[in-house]
């Protein structure tokens, strides 16, 4: 007898529908698995038979072949458990496959037939509901992730024995409730800006890339607090709206690294500067996501920048433009989302010391300062200085009246509110996002500004992106401050902020 | 400017052509490269050819002397032998002057080095920043007071000297270990180039010969030969720069050193000259005072008093930022917030007020 069941594998982070087909027919008993199975779904022939024979159920004794298809398509992990095994109850006449025709599964077993959870629950959730399935059977503890996506009925599954009675409707569960934690304030214990002692410029620089999504780059000697910082830049981006919160998990899912809830802050990602160009915008045999796709409409922080690899750091140069990576892989082409805000930190020199006991040489700050260019740092619209605290301000001071995360996310979200509504229609959120053309067309300058600014640029050689770094930085400003149009001090305080070509400096 | 000799030209080729065996011959005595370029034709072929002294033979058989100076010529280059009258008198004293000094760049300089006493401002090719901003300022001090300002091309104090006088609107004199006209470092490129336009390049390698080990040693000879005074900036120990002050000492003109951090290998050199005896220079003032006697020649101001902005709170930031190391303190110490300390930062420094330090800061404009 035949029977196909549906599932749903990953694809990068998009969902790959997967028809399990089963053929149970006389003859010698043999277990055949084809389809461009890996490794893993190889192995799922010994959990398919000891999880069914523990829940109870019959594995037939014939000649069975299991067809993964589409058959070119190279499948891997142990998510096709679940489906295998229904597939051979339906064709060994133990369910009755009309049952399982809307329906689509997914799951790891153990070899006591209990489900286990698998990657990219709500991938699945999703390419179901989009390929019309009604209803989603997953592992118990993937259906409130899965249960995230709306209409489609999500079952959340125990163990292979009770959808067996699910099946022969012994046995209906109640539809699965999406994991959506309360959305609004911070979490109480989460970091916030208040836990830090003065810092008082680098907090307003924090709050200008929050409020344009601008690229950061902070300078300090080491135990400044560069990373404590950075750690509180997604507390005061908005938080994400429902669709963000969505692309957030479901990527998260795919890595394996999601809380089992929809996300409702955005990610921090600090990987280590030894990681490779493949760490850090994703690839590998079995393409995995990169820290610039897990930081997806959050924050990714590159600590000791001038430490990274060069060919990881240029990497970064198409997320930061298209706010994605494509990654090839034999004929296929795969794509991520990557749109994060990256804030990047290193020392003034390599000894690190203070200028005073500095005992670089003028060729070895050259050298150090060379290392910061490339893609990523044209890109960075913001540079601020970050010194060490006195002991002074370390101690004493009350809490209370320091600036909290909630009030500058609160101007945060007022300032994206204007952005939002100037930049409707052009598909781009933020300032920050904004191309050359876009920023000369959005930015107008009055005759006032605009003779000032090439008047500054007699003393301050603003390269064509040097310049529409410091308007895009402006007009961030601006919002913050509630002007529709520039002022003189936005402008004069965005080119406080900018980052001159490394070149001219290394001259 | 085409006057030289037909036995100093023959001599400066000859050179030239054995320039590549010199370097075997010398070993590790590679400061009396300038011991050897001082012999004799004969001995000269006789030590430094060895076996190829038929073909240095050869050489001096088909050279022609008037096709070399119509080259030379042609190309712009000047090219003076000791027996010209044009000659830096200077470099006559040393005990082997080059035969024929070739050039690259204005011509007037010439007349310049013999009206203005010259000073040398060398140092080591890994400046310290400390080493980098004083001479620069010495070097724009000198150009501006029309001292002619000598050194290498190098890297580190070097250009920075050179750089210096050239913003100073001085007159550069490079001397390098190459032909004139052949740009070593090739990072100097653009330097190369101004200093020609400015100054000239000096060397006692015709055009395109490239630079050899031993050609560093001897032109610092022809470094403390041109100039009155031999400031060294910055120097390990030992180094090319406490060469070049050697060689000032045995002419018996002045060598001063700038005073460095007494736990700065880069120090060393200086601090160790200064204990010897080295005049303690701490500006252009000490250099002019050492050159025409205490306080005969003024530094002229190359801050131009200008009046500070007329904003109140800008004139209160501009102070604060000259003491104040980060903006935080800035803001304190103007005692306005961050936000408006930034704007007003901006503004001066678009006003040109401030600079920008390289990784953040800013000082005071030079003008």
């Amino acid at each position: 007898m035949l029977a196909a069941v549906a599932t749903f594998t990953l694809d990068g982070v998009r969902a790959q529908e997967v028809t399990v087909e089963v053929d149970v027919r006389r003859g010698l008993p043999a277990f055949t698995l084809v389809g461009l199975p890996d490794r893993a779904i190889r192995e799922s022939r010994e959990r398919v038979r000891a999880a069914l024979l523990n829940s109870g159920l019959e594995f037939p004794q014939k000649r069975l072949t299991v067809n993964l298809a589409p058959a070119e398509v190279r499948k891997a992990g142990p998510g096709f458990d679940l489906a295998i095994a229904v597939g051979l109850l339906a064709a060994s006449g133990q369910v009755m496959p009309e049952q399982l025709e809307d329906c689509a599964l997914a799951g790891e077993l153990s070899l006591s037939g209990e489900l286990r959870a698998v990657r990219g629950a709500l991938t699945a959730a999703l390419g179901a509901r989009r390929a019309g399935y009604r209803r989603l059977f997953v592992p118990e503890p993937n259906a409130p992730e899965a249960a995230l996506v709306e209409g489609i009925e999500v079952s959340a599954i125990p163990s292979l024995a009770r959808l067996a009675d699910l099946l022969h409707g012994r046995w209906s569960p109640e539809p699965a409730r999406p994991a959506v934690p309360d959305p609004g304030e911070p979490p109480p214990d989460g970091p916030d800006l208040a836990d830090v002692r003065g810092q008082e410029d680098a907090k307003r620089a924090l709050e200008i890339a929050a409020a344009g999504g601008h690229n950061l780059l902070m300078i300090g000697p080491p135990g400044a607090g560069k990373t404590m910082l950075a750690r509180r830049l997604p507390g005061i981006l908005p938080p994400p709206s429902f669709e963000e919160a969505l692309e957030v998990t479901q990527v998260h899912s795919a890595a394996g690294i999601a809380s089992g809830q929809l996300a409702t802050e955005r990610p921090f990602r600090a990987p280590h500067h030894t990681i490779s160009a493949q760490g850090l915008v994703g690839g590998g045999v079995r393409p995995m996501p990169g820290e610039i796709t897990l930081a997806h409409r959050g924050v990714l922080f590159l600590d000791e920048l001038p430490e990274f690899a060069r060919a990881a750091v240029d990497a970064l140069r198409q997320p930061l433009e298209e706010g994605r990576v494509e990654i090839m892989r034999g004929q296929r082409t795969l794509e991520f989302p990557a749109n994060a805000i990256v804030v990047a930190a290193c020392n003034r020199c390599p000894c690190a010391r203070p200028p005073d006991s500095c005992s670089c040489t003028t060729i070895e700050l050259a050298r150090y300062q060379r290392r910061l260019s490339g893609p990523l740092v044209d890109r960075i619209d913001l540079v601020c200085q970050v010194e060490a605290v006195p002991t002074v301000q370390l101690v004493g001071g009350p809490h209370e009246l320091r600036t909290r995360s909630a009030d500058v996310r609160a101007r945060v979200v007022a300032a994206r509110t204007r952005q939002l509504a100037r930049l409707a229609g052009t598909g781009i959120l933020c300032n920050g996002d904004m191309d050359g053309r876009l920023t000369r067309r959005e930015v107008p300058l009055g005759a006032n500004l605009a003779a000032r600014l090439l008047a500054v640029r007699d003393r301050i050689p603003l390269s064509g992106r040097g310049h529409d770094r410091v308007l895009r930085v402006a007009r961030t400003i601006a919002d913050l401050e509630g002007r529709e149009l520039l002022a003189e001090s936005d402008l004069d305080e965005a080119l406080s902020y900018r980052l001159d070509s490394w070149e001219r400096i290394a001259a | 400017m085409i006057d030289s000799c037909h036995a100093c030209l023959r001599r400066a080729f000859l050179i030239a052509h054995l320039a590549p065996r010199i370097a075997g011959l010398l070993g590790s005595r590679e400061r009396k490269a300038a011991g050897l370029l001082g012999l004799p034709e004969g001995e000269l072929l006789a030590a430094a050819a060895g076996r190829g002294v038929e073909q240095a033979l050869a050489f001096l058989e088909a050279l022609d002397a008037d096709r070399e100076r119509e080259r030379l010529a042609a190309g712009g280059f000047a090219a003076l032998c000791t027996h010209a009258p044009a000659y830096p008198p200077l470099l006559r004293e040393l005990t082997d002057p080059p035969a024929i000094l070739f050039g690259a760049g204005r011509a007037e300089t010439f007349d310049a080095l013999r009206e203005e006493p010259a000073v040398a401002v060398v140092g080591t090719r890994r400046a310290s920043p400390y080493g980098t901003e004083v001479a620069y300022a010495i070097g724009r001090g000198l150009g501006a007071s029309g001292v002619p300002v000598v050194s290498g091309l190098a890297l580190g104090i070097d250009g920075t000297a050179h750089r210096g006088c050239l913003d100073g609107g001085g007159t550069p004199v490079a001397v390098v270990a190459c032909g004139p006209d052949v740009v070593y470092p090739r990072r100097h490129r653009s330097l190369h180039q101004r200093v020609r336009d400015a100054g000239l390049v000096l060397s006692e390698l015709p055009p395109r010969t490239e630079p050899y080990r031993w050609s560093f040693p001897a032109r610092n000879r022809i470094m403390a030969g041109l100039s009155r005074l031999t400031l060294v900036v910055e120097a390990a120990d030992p180094s090319g720069s406490l060469i070049t002050a050697d060689f000032a000492k045995d002419l018996g003109r002045c060598v001063a050193a700038v005073p460095g951090r007494v736990t700065s290998h880069v120090a060393q050199g200086t601090n160790n000259l200064l204990k010897e005896g080295a005049a303690a220079i701490t500006g252009t003032e000490d250099v002019l005072d050492e050159l025409f006697g205490v306080g005969v020649r003024q530094a002229p101001q190359t801050r131009a008093p200008r009046a500070g902005p007329g904003d109140p709170l800008l004139r209160t930031v501009l102070e604060a930022a000259e003491r104040c190391p980060s903006v935080e303190a800035i803001a304190r110490a103007a005692g306005c917030g961050v936000a408006q300390t930034r704007a007003a930062l901006g503004r001066l420094e678009a006003d040109g007020y401030l600079v920008r330090r390289d990784l953040g800061g800013w000082e005071r404009a030079a003008c």
